[in-house]
This record gives C-alpha cells, structure tokens and sequence, in this order.
C-alpha cells in the first residue's frame, strides 16, 4: 500500500483537532479551568436553610467571586445545613467577623453565597467559621408569610 | 391464525439469530484488533475515510446548531430576563446531548452508511470471500481498523461539534445580540461540570462510537450479497443506528445525570 | 470405485461427500480426486454447485457429510491456524476476479506477499513485475480494477493467485463471458502455468470446448452425483445419455428443462398447493 504523506498529514490534523477540541470543552467550557491549580483554603458556614445552594456554586464578596461550595452536610446536632467553601488562597485578609448570606441571582437564577466583610483586623484562618449568617430566602415561604399576615391583618 | 403465529416465531427466531451473529461477529472484530497493533497505517487509511472525511458536515452542522440554540435560547431566556443565562443553556445543551446525540446520527448518516456500502460490495465482489482463500481473515484485514477508526473518531468528532456549537452560540448571542460576554462564559463555567457534563458526554459518544460502528460494519458483513442486499443493508444501519442512539442516550441520561 | 485406486497420488480427495443448502441436495454422496500436477476439470450445468465445490474443498464451506482431503490433510478437522496455512498454498480465481478495489493492480498482486511475508519492498516489487510479466500485464501495473476489463483483471487475479507459488490453483468459471481473445489467453495461461510451475489446477466451468482442450480429467456433475468421469476423449465417446446431453448441449434430456414445479395444468388453474 503506498499511502500517501497528505493522507497521513490530515488524518493527524483531524486528531489533533478533536483533541484541541476535548481540551476547550474542558478548559473554556466547563468548570475545571477555573479551578485547578489553586490554592483554596476551607472556610465553613451554618445556616438555618441552605435552600437551592448547591456544591460548585459560587461564593463571592461585593460581586467578586473568591471561591466555591465545596461541600454541603446536615450537622446532626444542631439539624443546620454545614456549607464548606473554598476560597482562593489569593483572598486570604477576608476578616473574622465577616458574614455570610444565600442570595439568589435574579429571580430565577442560581443561588450563590455571598460574603460581607466585617471590620475586624484578624482574618479568617483555613477551617475557621463564619459565624453571622443570614439563610437563604425560600420563596415559598416568603409568599406563605405574606399570605398569613394578610389573612391575619384582616 | 396459525400463519400470523408461524410468521412472527420466524422472524423473532431470525432477530435472535442475526443479534447472535452480531455478538461473535463483534467478539471477532475485537480479538482482530491485536493483529492490528503492528499496522498503524491500516488504521490512519480509515481514520481518514471514517473521520476526515466526516469532518466538514459535523463542523458545518455543530456551528449551525450552535447558532439556533443562541438565537432561540435568547428568545425563552430574555423573557425571564435570564440572557446571562444564554451560555449555560447553548453548552449544556450541546455537550450533554447534541453534541453525542447528533453527532452520532450525522456519523451514522455520512460514515456508517458509506462503511454498511463497502463492506456489502466487497462481499458482493467476493473481494471477502477472496480474501479468505488468499489465507487473510477479512475481519482482521478489513473490519477491524475500520471499527477502531469509527471508534476513535466519534469522540472526536463530537468534541468539535459541541465546541464548534458553544462557538457559534457565542457568535448569535454575545456578538449579535449584545450578550455580555463576561457573563456568557462565567456563568457556563459555573455551570458546566467537567466530571458531570464534560466526561458524561464524552462517555456518550465513546458508546455512540462503538454501537454506531458496529452496527455498521455488522450490516455490511451479514448483507445478502446483492445490490438489493445492500442497499437494504445501509438503510438498516441508518435506521438501527438511530433507534440504537435514542435508546442508549436515553439509558445513559437515566444513568448519568437522572434519579431513576 | 475407480477414485479408491487413484487416490494414492492425489492431491485432492473427496470422500462420500454430502452438502445441503436448505432442504435441497447440492451434493450427494459425491467422491472424487484430483491427481496432482495434472489439469482436473469439474463440469456441469449452472447451478449444480460447482463454486460450492470449490468452497468446500478451501474449507469456506463445511459439508453435512463426508471429508476433503487436501495434501493429506482433513480441510475439515484443521484448526484455524492450520486451515489459514494450507491456504497460503492454495490459490483461487474467483469468476468475478475479486480484485481489491482499494488498490490498484501491482498492490493487489502485491497483497498476499505482503500479508504474509517480511520480504523487503524492493524484492515484493521484483517479484509482483515477474507474476505480472507472466500474464502479460506488466504494463498495467498502475492502473486501478475499474479500469481493467473482465479479462484483464481475471489475469490480474491470476498473477495474485500465484504470488504466493501455491501447490493448487482453482479457478472458478475462468472462461465465463470472455470474448473469444481473452479466452484463447487464458486456456493458454493455464495450461502454461500448469505445466511451467508445476502446478495441480482445478478448473469448475461449463464451458465444454475450451475445458475439455486443456483438462487432463474431466468429471461431470448434475443433480449432485457424478453422472461421467474420464479423460476428454473418453467422455466425448461416452454413451452415457447425460454426458452426452451435455458435452452436445441439448436443451432437454437427463437433465429436465423445468426446475421442480408442481404440474403445469394444476398450475395455470390456480390450484393451490402448500408444500
């Protein structure tokens, strides 16, 4: 069989391309890119109701976003939803008496946890814990609330 | 009554045949790609029939979806006053399902029926039977690369439709539609998984690759050996293809990403 | 039978074949052999399983009953392995010439060589020009099957067949729809081949004329018996009425001029008869 060296040259160039293509799946596309390769350090929260926050979702200061969910647990004492978060090594004067609060973006979108500085001079240390918290906003709740206030107003 | 009864046990007993020839015939193909691992041109010939050539219609077709998925996704979201959204919906879309769904069909379409054809002349030709008599085992000769080259270029070529697609998306929804391109990509890659979405689509069309492939090769090699025959033969694989597709994707979704 | 005492130095030997394709009897109860070095013929009408014939004795066909030997060796109680290497010794030309589509003529005699030898290229290209230059078509070398024509690339497949420098050629139907030019160099190829390579050659055809001017032995098949055997001259006086009916051409005979039909009259009168 002689085989040609052009057939050969695009038969590399068609693997190659679907390898670039894999990769900007990977990298641009998806998650992974935003990730990896930096140092994060676990700061942990407790909220009353953690609502549709979900693991990966954002966790960002004044619109900025610093780090992720990286986990989210029932603590079995207190029955509250414990949320681990890391946030990137590079935000690491975030102080002590920050807050932390579930926001939802737009009125339908996605939860995310946001983070209110506080005005202390020490700073939140790897594994230490957020102690103002503010839970998520359940909707329906809200709407049963105000329904019942009406009801009782009346 | 009776002739109803005796006609359907005929063609269930046939089905269970020709799924029973298929499995030796794929346990065949497999065994046969060890004498392959000596040849690689063997495999850079088909690589070029089963993917080069596949190439334009699947880059055309993911630009193309791409594009409709930005222009009608920008209609839905705008309502809801969700256009950030835009990115997430063109690549969630496209890397969970239309990128391996589609591709898959395309694949099917301009490849697996192109191989069902060859092979079935060749039988017809007696170039197999040939083959045979000259001491070569025409499934490790033929069948074989061209299932690996099938095999290994539909993930590829999957890859290039749903990045193609997110491009083109881009292109309608960012470009012309002035969605902000900040929000375009952070809010997919906030959303898309790597494991979640990128590796379950890319597993999708690793299992398109194969069925597709095989089904292919399969039709071509069990095909009466006359023009009639296959002809038959490459509409089987179009549409056993495409029913195999829809089934498994279903099965995989339910797998990967449901509670079921 | 007279096949037991020419057995000894056979190449070939059939014994007590049977094969069926269906409910139908391609072959009954057949036994026969092919003397090496010599030309053995197969003759008989279409659709009397002659190409089967070949098949079987390749090992591309198993038979219901009875054995193949070739060389001594059960076709049928080979393992894989052992089959594919008596093949390699094996050449066949099929009626259609069953070229390689992919490739053009010198990289289809080019093929068995290199699938199963190591020779340098240089060598493989020696010896395809050889194998060409015998049957004329050195010339040709470039050009792709679809160029050819019938004849051409039944010697293109000739020259494949005896890449390899096989101990048996079988060619099926090597004269069927060749114009009088192509069949004059063919009956020449194979009987020069025969005789210059030493070659045993199994020849299945209808052709009576051309058959029977090279064939050393000629057996002649209907309804899957043999019905004639011996050499052309012999069968050529036979007075056996359907060898005779067939080395003549006569439409009927022994040998019907219906396929099996259930009777014309019930026939035409739509009475209906489920088998």
């Amino acid at each position: 069989m002689q085989h040609s060296t052009t057939q050969d040259t695009l038969v590399g160039l068609f693997v190659v391309t679907g390898i670039a293509a894999l990769f900007y799946m990977a990298l641009q596309v998806s998650n992974l890119g935003t990730y990896t390769g930096r140092d994060s350090y676990t700061v942990y929260a407790q909220f009353r109701n953690s609502g549709g926050l979900k693991v990966r979702s954002p966790v960002s200061m004044a619109g900025v976003r610093i780090g992720r969910v990286a986990a989210i647990t029932l603590d079995r004492d207190s029955h509250e939803s414990l949320v681990e978060m890391h946030i990137e090594a590079q935000y690491d004067n975030l102080p002590i008496d920050s807050s932390a609060s579930i926001y939802t973006a737009g009125l339908l979108g996605e939860q995310y946890v946001s983070i209110e500085p506080g005005g202390s001079a020490d700073y939140l240390q790897n594994k230490s814990r957020i102690d103002i918290v503010s839970s998520a906003i359940v909707l329906e709740q809200m709407i049963g609330k105000f329904m019942l206030n009406k009801a009782e107003g009346k | 009554m009776t002739n109803l009864l005796e006609t359907l046990g005929k063609t269930t007993r046939a089905s269970f045949a020709k799924i029973g020839r298929g499995t030796f015939f794929l346990i065949h193909t497999l065994t046969g790609l060890r004498d392959m691992l000596p040849r690689p041109n063997l495999l850079v010939r088909q690589m070029y029939s089963v993917g080069v050539l596949s190439f334009l219609i699947i880059v055309i077709s993911g630009l193309f979806v791409g594009m409709v998925l930005g222009l009608q996704g920008y209609y839905i979201l705008s309502d809801f006053g969700a256009e950030e959204s835009l990115g997430v919906m063109v690549a969630a879309s496209l890397v969970r399902e239309l990128g391996p769904v589609v591709t898959a069909l395309l694949f099917a379409g301009r490849a697996g029926s192109a191989l069902t054809a060859e092979i079935g002349l060749m039988k017809a030709t007696e170039q197999l039977s040939g083959m045979e008599m000259m001491a070569v085992d025409p499934v490790n000769r033929i069948i074989s690369p061209r299932f690996l080259a099938g095999f290994l270029s539909m993930p590829l070529l999957a890859a290039m439709f749903s990045a193609l697609g997110v491009m083109g998306g881009h292109l309608v929804g960012v470009g012309m539609l002035g969605v902000d391109d900040g929000a375009f990509w952070s809010q997919m890659q906030n959303n898309i998984d790597f494991k979640d979405d990128i590796i379950n689509g890319v597993i999708k069309s690793v299992v398109f690759g194969f069925v597709v492939t095989w089904i292919a090769l399969f039709e071509g090699y069990d095909a009466i050996p006359t023009a009639e025959g296959v002809s038959r033969a490459t509409t089987r694989t179009v549409v056993n293809s495409a029913f195999a597709i829809l089934g498994l994707d279903f099965i995989l979704t339910a797998l990967m990403f449901g509670d079921i | 039978m007279a096949n037991a005492a020419r057995s000894t130095q056979a190449l070939v030997c059939i014994r007590n074949l049977t094969f069926l394709r269906g409910q139908r009897k391609i072959f009954d109860d057949i036994s026969l052999a092919i003397e090496r070095g010599k030309i053995t013929a197969i003759m008989g009408p279409s659709g009397t399983g002659k190409t089967t014939l070949l098949k079987l004795i390749g090992g591309q066909l198993a038979p219901n009953q009875g054995s193949v030997f070739v060389d001594d060796q059960n076709v049928h109680q080979l393992k894989n392995r052992e089959l594919y290497t008596l093949r390699k010794r094996i050449g066949m030309l099929f009626q259609s010439g069953a070229l390689l589509t992919d490739m053009n003529v010198f990289d289809n005699v080019a093929f068995p060589l290199r699938e199963h030898t190591h020779l340098p290229e240089s060598m493989i290209r020696s010896l395809v020009l050889m194998k060409l230059n015998a049957v004329g078509l050195r010339g040709a070398r470039e050009l792709m099957p679809n160029e050819l024509s019938g004849g051409m690339a039944r010697r293109v497949a000739l020259a494949r067949a005896i890449a390899l420098d096989p101990m048996m050629i079988l060619y099926d139907e090597p004269f069927t729809g060749q114009d009088p030019i192509s069949m004059g160099v063919l009956v020449h190829l194979i009987k020069s081949l025969n005789a210059t390579l030493g070659l045993t050659s199994v020849i299945v055809s209808h052709d009576v004329q051309e058959t029977a001017a090279i064939a050393d032995y000629i057996y002649v098949l209907s309804e899957g018996k043999i019905v004639g055997q011996g050499t052309p001259q012999q069968l050529a006086d036979s007075d056996s009425p359907w060898v005779s009916q067939f080395i003549k051409g006569e439409a009927d005979g022994p040998v019907p001029y219906h396929y099996p039909a259930n009777d014309y009259l019930d026939d035409l009168l739509c009475v209906r008869r489920y088998p």
